[in-house]
């Protein structure tokens, strides 16, 4: 019922607001596009990688698929998601780097410590020893 | 013209700077981010679970034994274009196009419910193959993340088709136009999160 007022409230008043929103939140055609072009490219590269058997050090493929993965994020997170400093006062992209921090701790950490673990407690018990030599 | 008139009538300058400030349309969509931020925080923990038990076969299948790529490469193609065809509806919506937004919805909703199916195939597929979640950790892992993407992506679908009966009822009114934006984030950042399931837990998982 209200809507022409409110369209009006919004057009006269918060102009400057109202457009930040709109760029932020919908992108355009061009920008949805590109994001397509180079998320198809960043997923057909490691597959055709894995299942081609491209490359043959098994670290390096693992290394480069890694890198594509973190690459093809960062195109979802501006091409999609359309992340930038400017969204809600830079606030979003606040609460992304303070999550990104965050993962890369318990994710690194996790990794670090259990790969740790594994190399140096395991040969403690004996009867893993046992076990280990027995199958 | 009639209406701007009135506003300036009745709000003073004043008013009209407090509203500004408040930012109360983008409340719900800040808040959003930040629950889709905590989300992250779930699957980084499911993440740093597969990295470290993924080698843990316990004498059974290995990731090379049970992946199915060519199905995975499907998977991956139907998420990436629903997020595509997503973004679409969302420029649709900018232009107050009801029907065209309905469509798309429409497009992105039967390829997110392909990819849950094909999905639930797989697992099906891999417990009757006996691969289940209780054959080894890596089994365990694997299970857990992928059917928490799963999962996710079927409520996405749920909260799609309750929308679309919404926007079809009352047309694009600001509420439904703010549950569509925040529907859009979660469908774009579980897209997001599939880039690292299907890089690290299916292509590297076959590498290692």
């Amino acid at each position: 019922m209200s809507h022409p007022s409110q369209s009006a409230l919004e057009h006269g008043t918060s102009h400057h607001g109202s457009h930040d929103a709109e760029h932020a939140n919908h992108g355009n055609l061009r920008s949805y596009l590109t994001g397509f072009v180079l998320a198809s490219i960043l997923t057909i590269i490691p597959f055709w990688l894995v299942m081609g058997h491209v490359i043959h050090g098994t670290q390096a493929t693992v290394l480069i698929v890694l890198g594509l993965a973190a690459v093809q994020i960062v195109v979802h997170m501006i091409y999609f998601l359309h992340l930038d400093t400017k969204s809600e006062n830079g606030w979003n992209m606040l609460a992304f780097i303070f999550t990104i921090v965050l993962v890369v701790i318990v994710l690194g950490a996790s990794v670090w410590v259990m790969y740790n673990e594994n190399a140096n407690m395991m040969p403690m018990s004996p009867q893993y020893m046992n076990h280990k030599q027995g199958s | 013209m009639n209406t701007i008139a009135v506003d300036t009538v009745h709000s003073e300058p004043r008013t009209f700077l407090c509203r500004e400030e408040a930012h109360p349309h983008n409340g719900t969509l800040l808040g959003f981010w930040l629950y889709l931020m905590s989300d992250c925080f779930i699957f980084a923990a499911l993440f740093a679970c597969n990295a470290v038990l993924g080698t843990s076969y316990a004498g059974g299948p290995s990731a090379h034994d049970v992946f199915d790529l060519p199905g995975l490469a499907v998977n991956t193609a139907l998420l990436l274009v629903s997020s595509v065809t997503f973004g679409f509806a969302m420029l649709e919506m900018a232009r107050q196009r009801k029907r065209a937004v309905l469509g798309w919805l429409a497009v992105s909703g039967l390829l997110a419910a392909c990819f849950v199916a094909l999905e639930i195939h797989e697992f099906v597929t891999m417990i009757a193959e006996g691969a289940g979640p209780g054959r080894s950790a890596f089994l365990s892992s694997f299970f857990t993340l992928v059917g928490t993407h799963g999962l996710h992506v079927t409520v996405g679908v749920l909260w799609l088709i309750v929308l679309m009966v919404q926007l079809g009822k009352h047309g694009f009114t600001e509420a439904n136009r703010r549950r569509l934006l925040c529907l859009s984030m979660f469908w774009h950042f579980l897209d997001l999160v599939w880039v690292g399931v299907f890089s690290y837990v299916y292509l590297v998982g076959v590498l290692r």
